[in-house]
């Protein structure tokens, strides 16, 4: 019945070019995910042996495997854990049930934008200033760990929060009608019905910390240990920093090896996002109300 | 019903002509904003014990602000203000050092029904735990009775541990009675608590209200006159902030009001 | 009857203990400043010579005369966070338009899954990719002898502050509230002319401040500008220049400090320096992003 004008017709193609243009955009930023992680397993894949996984380096790291940097890897990770998640936790669990809207709640919500925008070299610095010196705990796990903590706090925060939030405030005021306290209420209704949630967070807090490299080189990160880390006062290999000496510190390294370890690093990293994300999608298909 | 009262209750203050004690409630002067917003202007009256006191009055009258204030639910809303003076059995409630132990004893119910992610069985054992009920026994003795009284035994009792927040609208208002049962008050607040629930039902739970009135105390507040009429001992009638009249049910409904706008309303004119 | 019961001091103890937690950030970030400022102070207050600082490009701590000219790895950082945002900001915003506005249903969720990849990737693996994969692609493709530079550098960087501003800057068009939308569409606009009259206006502090989030991304990323710049301190005239960052040159540098030296404190006021900077950028960000809000 309705005949389109020109000014519609054309209209509507402006419309077609712009949602084809902003397609192209799109696949622009998201076409190198997939051209490196297929460049790291083509090139990386030949190096993947039981040997490579679970043996030590050789022959100035030109031979031999990983073995001491992914357990140390698991090392720095669950010590950072350890320190971030109780805090994490507990930051976000004051920010979104009992803090009022006043100016210190809001100094905290800019220092937790702050602590993921400093650079992570600076982090780095603070570990150095802070844990190896002031605290006197040495270059070690333990100092590196924490300045991972640090540094990952917000992501535990963020989510953590996002989590609780997503709790309807009606169920707070059913059960505070009845009577119950605030962290009565909290642990009978709002945390069981989050908790999900937060290890979400906490699944994607262990892929940014296994990744991060700057916090720990001069925190107890090194180069060659020859032995695996006995107590969190040892310094200990870690996979992101072997990846970064083998890459630029170490000459005579065969090609394969540092794409196999580039390739295990990936793995991990994306292993840990894509089960953070399938149980996001999984919560999202629970319907409990 | 109306030989159920021997003798018209004072507007407020006294003691109570029905029972000879001092009353439950007495709110002096009570005045409620949100953000600065006037909810309820200086309302002064006395609520007594074992009465149905119903409170009639068109949207946005101050109904649910009242009852919020009285148990203390300004505490949720950071923008909600509350002044002048609510006392409980002679005591402020402002005063209570533990709001909790104070909340505990005043059961709510409100229009929009809350149904926590709790089985049925959890949702009504909810509040005799934190009284400290651990029995098995007494626990199930608790949630059978409050979940019959509020007509929802019948329906539920073969899937207890179902979660409360899945039950239709209807039911999850019943739930809600009867968790408020539950904490075995001492005052029992209802807001419109009929909305979602149909009217077989509702007559239903009218029945058991008027059961508990030896029991305890009601404040209920209704959109449906005929309810108050049907219910309430002695009823308040708010219009925009303000109460316009209180007095026993049955003369207000026989035209004896001291205004005329509380005829108008039950007579259905506006509202 | 009104006593204060167990409950009561168990819900207070809790309120101060996750207090506590809410007010380490605060003890944190003031930590920062703190620990990274204690270790410069000493050279801030004695051989720092502010305008050598500021003006020259003599970086050379470990010479017999040493300076400590930063404007070199100033123009390092900006020069490759500079080229990193020109392309990276358009297709991050065409992006988020894209994943906001148009895409649906399993395109969308795809799309989203890949752009959190994007941001899961760690930097030291971006460094090796600019170092093994990106390095002789550029000398291939532009027949220059060495692919390390400000492209490299700021091809990485670009991708990798990508997922930020994306995802910030979808949040911020999904904060216009749809009854805008319909209005617009009621009156016979197309989709394209609702984005363009009504949602990027009414959504453009957000959209300033994912920008803003993505730049201070770029300016603090550490490991994959070292690996990909180059590293060599320099003046660039084109992209195909090494450069070299200020988070670079402490990366590189601190390792072989001797504590207390003047060389290892001016590595730490080059840290109070992007400490700064970066504050003064997140406190922007939030501050435009709180205008949005008010409104």
């Amino acid at each position: 019945m309705f005949t389109a004008t020109t000014l519609n017709r054309r209209s509507y193609r402006t419309q077609n070019v712009a949602r084809a243009v902003f397609f192209l955009m799109t696949v622009t930023l998201v076409i190198p995910v997939l051209i490196i992680v297929g460049t790291l397993v083509v090139k990386g894949g030949p190096a993947i042996s039981w040997e490579f996984l679970f043996t030590a380096p050789r022959d100035g790291m030109t031979a031999g495997g990983i073995f001491p940097a992914l357990v140390g890897t698991v090392w720095l990770v669950a010590v950072a854990l350890l320190a971030s998640v109780p805090v994490g936790v507990a930051a976000a669990l004051y920010l979104s049930e009992y803090a009022p809207d006043n100016l210190l709640t809001r100094s905290i919500n800019l220092a937790i934008i702050n602590l993921a925008g400093v650079p992570s070299i600076v982090h780095a610095l603070f570990g150095v200033g802070a844990f190896v010196l002031f605290f006197n705990i040495g270059a070690s796990i333990l100092a590196a760990s924490l300045t991972l903590a640090v540094m990952t706090l917000p992501v535990v925060i963020v989510a953590t929060r996002e989590s609780l939030q997503a709790v309807p405030q009606a169920f707070r005021e059913a059960c505070w009608n009845m009577g119950a306290t605030r962290w009565q209420t909290i642990r009978k209704v709002v945390l069981p019905n989050s908790i999900s949630g937060i290890l979400t967070g906490v699944i994607l807090e262990v892929s940014r910390t296994a990744g991060e490299t700057a916090p720990i080189m001069f925190t107890g990160a090194a180069a060659f240990v020859a032995f695996l880390p006995a107590s969190v006062f040892d310094q200990t290999m870690a996979m992101s920093y072997h990846l970064y000496y083998i890459a630029t510190q170490q000459t005579g390294v065969p090609e394969e090896v540092t794409f196999g370890v580039a390739l295990v690093l990936i793995s991990i990293v994306l292993l840990m996002n894509a089960i953070s994300i399938g149980f996001r999608v999984y919560l999202r298909g629970l319907k409990k109300w | 019903m109306v030989d159920v009262l021997p003798a018209p209750a004072p507007a407020s203050g006294g003691t109570s002509p029905l029972y000879g004690e001092p009353p439950l409630i007495e709110v002096q002067g009570l005045t409620i904003a949100y953000d600065g917003q006037p909810a309820l202007r200086d309302i002064s009256l006395d609520i007594f014990r074992h009465e149905i006191f119903g409170i009639i009055g068109p949207a946005n009258s101050g109904k649910t602000s009242f009852l919020r204030a009285l148990n203390r639910m300004d505490g949720f809303n950071p923008g909600m203000e509350v002044r002048g003076s609510i006392r409980l059995n002679g005591k402020d409630i402002n005063a209570w050092r533990n709001v909790y132990a104070l909340r505990s004893r005043i059961g709510v119910v409100f229009p929009l029904p809350v149904g926590l992610p709790l089985t049925v069985y959890d949702n009504v054992a909810f509040s005799p735990r934190l009284r400290g009920i651990r029995k098995k026994a007494e626990l199930d003795e608790v949630v059978e009775r409050c979940l019959t009284r509020a007509a929802l035994w019948d329906e539920v009792k073969d899937r207890l541990d179902s979660l409360g927040s899945l039950l239709s609208g209807g039911q999850q208002q019943r739930l809600t009675i009867a968790r408020a049962l539950s904490q075995e008050p001492e005052l029992l607040l209802l807001d419109e608590f009929s909305i979602a629930v149909d009217p077989v039902t509702t007559m239903r739970i009218e029945d058991v209200l008027r059961e508990l009135r030896s029991e305890l105390t009601i404040v209920l507040v209704t959109n449906l006159v005929q309810q108050a009429r049907r219910l309430a001992d002695r009823t308040a009638f708010f219009l925009m902030g303000e109460m316009v009249e209180i007095g026993v049910t049955e003369d207000l409904f026989e035209g004896k009001v001291g205004d005329e706008r509380t005829t108008g309303y039950i007579e259905g004119r506006y509202g | 009857m009104d006593r204060r019961d167990l409950a009561w001091y168990v819900d207070r103890a809790a309120q101060a203990l996750v207090f506590v937690g809410g007010i380490s950030a605060i003890i944190f970030i003031l930590g920062i400043f703190v620990f990274v400022t204690k270790e410069g102070l000493d050279f801030v207050l004695g051989p720092l010579d502010l305008g050598e600082f500021f003006t020259s490009i003599a970086w050379r701590p470990t010479s017999n005369n040493p300076t400590y000219g930063a404007l070199a790895l100033m123009v390092g950082t900006a020069s490759v966070t500079g080229f990193a945002m020109l392309f990276s900001v358009p297709l991050s915003l065409g992006a988020a338009l894209y994943i906001g506005e148009f895409a649906t249903g399993k395109t969308r969720e795809a799309l989203k899954i890949l752009v959190e990849m994007l941001a899961a990737i760690p930097s030291v693996v971006w460094g090796f990719v600019g170092m093994s994969i990106m390095n002789p692609l550029i000398i291939e493709t532009f027949d220059v002898p060495v692919g390390l530079g400000v492209l490299n550098a700021g091809l990485i960087l670009g991708l990798m502050a990508a997922p930020i501003m994306t995802t910030i800057a979808e949040d911020a068009l999904k904060a216009v509230p749809d009854t805008y939308r319909e209005a617009a569409e009621a009156l016979g606009a197309t989709r394209w002319e609702v984005i363009l009259k009504v949602v990027i206006p009414a959504s453009k502090n957000g959209l300033l401040a994912a920008v803003l989030l993505g730049v201070g991304r770029g300016f603090g990323e550490t490991m994959a500008v070292l690996m990909a710049s180059g590293h060599a301190i320099n003046l660039p005239t084109s992209p195909f220049d090494s450069v070299r960052a200020l988070t670079a040159t402490i990366a590189a540098e601190l390792g072989d400090t001797v504590y207390g030296s003047n060389h290892y404190g001016a590595l730490f006021t080059l840290g109070i320096f992007l400490f700064l900077v970066t504050f003064i950028i997140n406190l922007t960000a939030d501050v435009v992003v709180r205008g949005i809000r008010k409104k």
